[in-house]
């Protein structure tokens, strides 16, 4: 054990910034970290071990115990229960006999719940030691199991075919389904690697910036800042040294596109980072990819082999002296707050993902202080377009505010679920269209995630685009037949509550009394001060430090203005106080235990 | 020489030394901005959020913040007030805070916080965690009742060779400060007195010493918090 903590420390060059890797190679060789285990990388890093642990213990997929051989983590999203969660988990807790949470006694198998592992597409879906099993159904769920006990390797377990594209790729293997429903310019198939990095070589940097900037091209993660200035604000800025940044941590419950773009085109992706290097200056590029995508490892590595190999990647690229940039790969190991930008560098940097205080922003002082730039994986995939075909062009489609096209993960109640690429300036009417929905069938779509908004009918008129609906691609069509406040909203309070990181006071606290307030109306106690409450909280948490504190309560908030109605008809309109406070049913278990009856 | 910059808080003229935190800046123009998790010569962090201010109509912090010219900064203003008041009442509603038993009650900024802005009920449930207080350290308490998170510890305590003693575990609403088991033990008399005295609470306790100050005499039990700054003489740059 000892020797191989060594080997793995110094695999990583015995550099304390890169505790990440060692704690994910870790895990992935004995399935937990042991006491004995952090002990050891603390004395290597000269760190103290409770500075181990506290990485250790942020991240979804670290444990400190056994997590068992077969390790199931099942995804809980809103849209899995939506597609018949319930029963999966059931079967899997009934076949295995453990509840979540637990390994079965003989250690052979643990059963976890995770958050939305983006494959909306194709729920109900798990992740057994990083291969992904989706449209689990509880026939599905015993065949898995009768494997597991008979203790088959996770590769011989998969009995369905593999899933389209790459998926079916040697390295890859998986059975997970692209569901690309719709092409645009970003991912038309006629691009050949290395095209983009041949016209940039021909022109200076600054060129290259201005092309973006022509382009007005707006980040695709969500906050919308300009591209192009961007990266003319790093390339300005003073460091010895300049990283890149691919942000490939999608977590946002819903979104799912950057899983098919680095399937399928995992090329342009590279490419637009090195194009993004060579324009602000930058020598080393590094793909923060999600923990749920580790079952691309290899895939994503043979890729960056073959971008050296063609000298797309390296020392004097394409011959061009001074032109240097190599891409490495950073997987996380389970946190949605890694997805804001300055928490994602710190978690690259082997730290708790808790985002920074700025300013400094990350492009003046980023990965290990010095300037950096944070891009979403379609805007890197964007950007080569725009190199390749003028930001002139780019701009012509589009809208005023939004140019380009969006790449859309939509899923939920919908014929077609999948990633569409559109142009900017769609409506919600016409999307429900492409994706096979009756619009009678349709009680609201969420726009963006839980940290987005939740609309009603008399808004589908409404358009995606910087300057009304923004959206960071992902978007849940929800049925007349759902409980909106049950089956989304609470699931939405809930994963916000998980992945909080806990170090701003308010999205540590307020999110869970909010919640509770909630539970409390859908167990027709609530009163109509409690709704007044729920708005006035809300506000608190504008003053967090990042998105995801400052949009927690937005569940709430977005679903008591476009569906009030859900609130007013579960309140008691007779009185004004009720603690929500029940005697009776908290004391039920002494009162069973002694023998009385409660009679309050 | 530094370089000065001008800057307003609710429209009176301030000047400042660039690069200043505003929580600073505002201290030598003589205005108090209340600040919980910041301490003085200690990287800021802006965790607990009460020094929330509005810098040209943008919710910032204002420890974490440097001053630049031409800021126009709102402080002391009616939501902002309301705000902090209810960062007050969730820190103490998220613990087990029982101030009339506390050792650190008179010298605790929570609680000096509260009295500030009258906090009389909190107006959020209280939550009644189940929490531990770990009296595993042969010098001091940890009560985690007690702790609200604010990294004060974590920042400021290390051992000579710069590791940290006190750290985070776990995330969102079960995070928790703890001590290291084995850094812990070497703990010396000054940095154990330094840790109860970074703790702006009563997480941190020194052992078998207590009640040493009587209640009465303490730093808060006659002027609220902030007046040494409110009173201070500013002097004209």
């Amino acid at each position: 054990m000892k020797a191989a903590v060594k080997k793995t420390i110094e695999k990583y060059g015995n550099d304390k910034f890169r505790l990440m890797d060692v704690l994910i190679d870790i895990q992935q060789q004995n399935g937990y970290i042991s006491k004995e285990a952090v002990a050891q990388i603390a004395e290597e890093y000269g760190m103290s071990e409770v500075d181990v642990e506290q990485t250790l213990s942020f991240y979804h997929f670290f444990s400190p115990k056994p997590t068992g051989k077969y390790s199931i983590y099942l995804n809980n999203s809103a849209v899995a229960n939506m597609m018949g969660r319930d029963e999966v988990a059931a079967t899997f807790q009934k076949e295995l006999g453990i509840k979540f949470g637990e390994v079965t006694p003989d250690g052979r198998a643990g059963l976890f719940e995770t958050s939305c592992i983006g494959m909306n597409d194709q729920e109900p879906a798990a992740i057994i030691n990083n291969r992904i099993f989706n449209r689990l159904t509880p026939f599905r769920v015993k065949e898995i199991v009768r494997d597991i006990k008979e203790g088959k390797e996770i590769s011989e377990m998969n009995v369905q075919d593999w899933g389209d594209g790459e998926n079916r790729s040697d390295l890859v293997r998986s059975v997970v389904s692209n569901n690309i429903r719709k092409i645009g310019p970003v991912l038309e198939r006629t691009f050949k690697a290395g095209q983009v990095i041949e016209k940039i070589i021909k022109m200076k940097p600054e060129e290259v910036i201005d092309e973006v900037k022509k382009s007005n091209m707006r980040g695709r993660g969500g906050a919308g800042f300009p591209t192009g200035l961007k990266w003319e604000f790093c390339r300005n800025a003073v460091g010895e040294k300049k990283y890149i940044f691919c942000n490939a941590d999608e977590g946002e419950p819903g979104t799912f596109k950057d899983r098919v773009i680095l399937t399928q085109r995992a090329r342009l992706l590279f490419e637009g980072m090195v194009i993004a290097g060579y324009a602000v200056g930058a020598s080393e590029g590094i793909v923060y990819v999600r923990f749920e995508y580790k079952y691309l490892e290899q895939h994503l590595e043979s890729i960056l082999q073959q971008a050296r190999d063609a000298h797309y990647l390296g020392k004097n690229i394409l011959g061009k002296k001074g032109f240097d940039f190599d891409i490495r790969i950073q997987f996380g190991a389970g946190a949605y707050v890694c997805g804001e930008e300055s928490a994602l560098i710190e978690s690259a940097e082997g730290k708790r993902g808790e985002p920074r205080d700025r300013p400094p922003f990350p492009v003046e002082k980023g990965y290990h202080d010095m300037p950096t730039v944070v891009n979403n994986v379609e805007t890197l995939c964007s950007v080569v377009k725009i190199i390749l075909n003028g930001g002139e062009w780019y701009k012509s489609i589009g809208t005023n505010e939004s140019t380009g096209t969006k790449l859309l993960s939509i899923s939920g109640d919908c014929k077609y679920s999948g990633v569409y690429e559109v142009v900017w300036g769609f409506s919600i009417l016409d999307i429900l269209d492409m994706v096979g929905t009756n619009i009678d069938d349709v009680q609201a779509v969420q726009v963006g995630g839980p940290s987005g908004a939740i609309i009603a009918s008399n808004e589908f008129t409404r358009i995606l685009g910087y300057e009304d609906l923004a959206t960071g691609g992902s978007l849940i069509i929800i049925g007349k037949h759902r409980d909106i406040l049950n089956d989304i909203v609470l699931n939405f309070m809930d994963f916000f509550i998980d992945e909080s990181c806990g170090s701003c006071s308010t999205c540590r606290i307020v999110p869970t009394l909010m919640r509770n307030k909630l539970l409390k109306i859908l167990n027709a106690r609530g009163v109509r001060q409690d709704i007044d409450d729920m708005v006035a909280w809300g506000k608190i948490l504008k003053a967090s430090r990042c998105g995801l504190g400052q949009t927690a309560a937005n569940p709430i908030l977005s679903s008591l203005k476009n569906f009030p109605h859900l609130y007013e008809e579960k309140i008691q309109k007779n009185k004004s106080f009720d603690s929500g406070f029940d005697l009776n049913s908290v004391i039920k278990e002494s009162a069973k235990a002694t023998g009385r009856v409660p009679n309050v | 020489m530094s370089q000065f910059v001008r800057f307003t808080i609710e429209g009176t003229e301030c000047m400042a030394s660039k690069g200043q935190y505003i929580v600073e800046a505002a201290k030598e123009n003589g205005i108090y901005i209340p600040t919980l998790c910041n301490y003085t010569g200690v990287k800021p962090k802006g965790g607990c959020r009460i020094c929330t201010i509005r810098v040209n109509g943008k919710l910032m912090t204002a420890c974490t913040t440097p001053v630049a010219e031409g800021m126009n900064i709102e402080n002391d203003v009616e939501d902002i007030r309301e705000l902090r008041k209810s960062i007050v009442e969730l820190l103490m509603v998220e613990g087990n805070h029982f101030c009339p038993a506390c050792e650190k009650s008179g010298q605790c900024e929570l609680q000096a916080l509260a009295y500030r802005f009258q906090v009389m009920v909190p107006r959020f449930p209280y939550q009644f965690p189940l929490r531990k207080v770990d009296g595993s350290n042969p010098k001091i308490i940890k009560d985690q009742n007690r702790c609200i998170q604010c990294k004060r510890c974590i920042r400021s305590i290390k051992d000579e060779k710069g590791r940290n003693i006190f750290a985070y575990r776990r995330r969102s609403s079960s995070v928790e400060v703890v001590i290291d088991a084995k850094l812990g033990k070497q703990l010396t008399d000054e940095l154990a007195q330094k840790a109860m005295d970074v703790c702006p609470v009563g997480s941190i306790l020194v052992k078998e010493k207590g009640f040493v100050i009587p209640i009465g005499e303490r730093k808060y039990d006659k002027k609220p918090i902030g007046s040494d700054i409110e009173n201070m003489q500013v002097s004209k740059i």
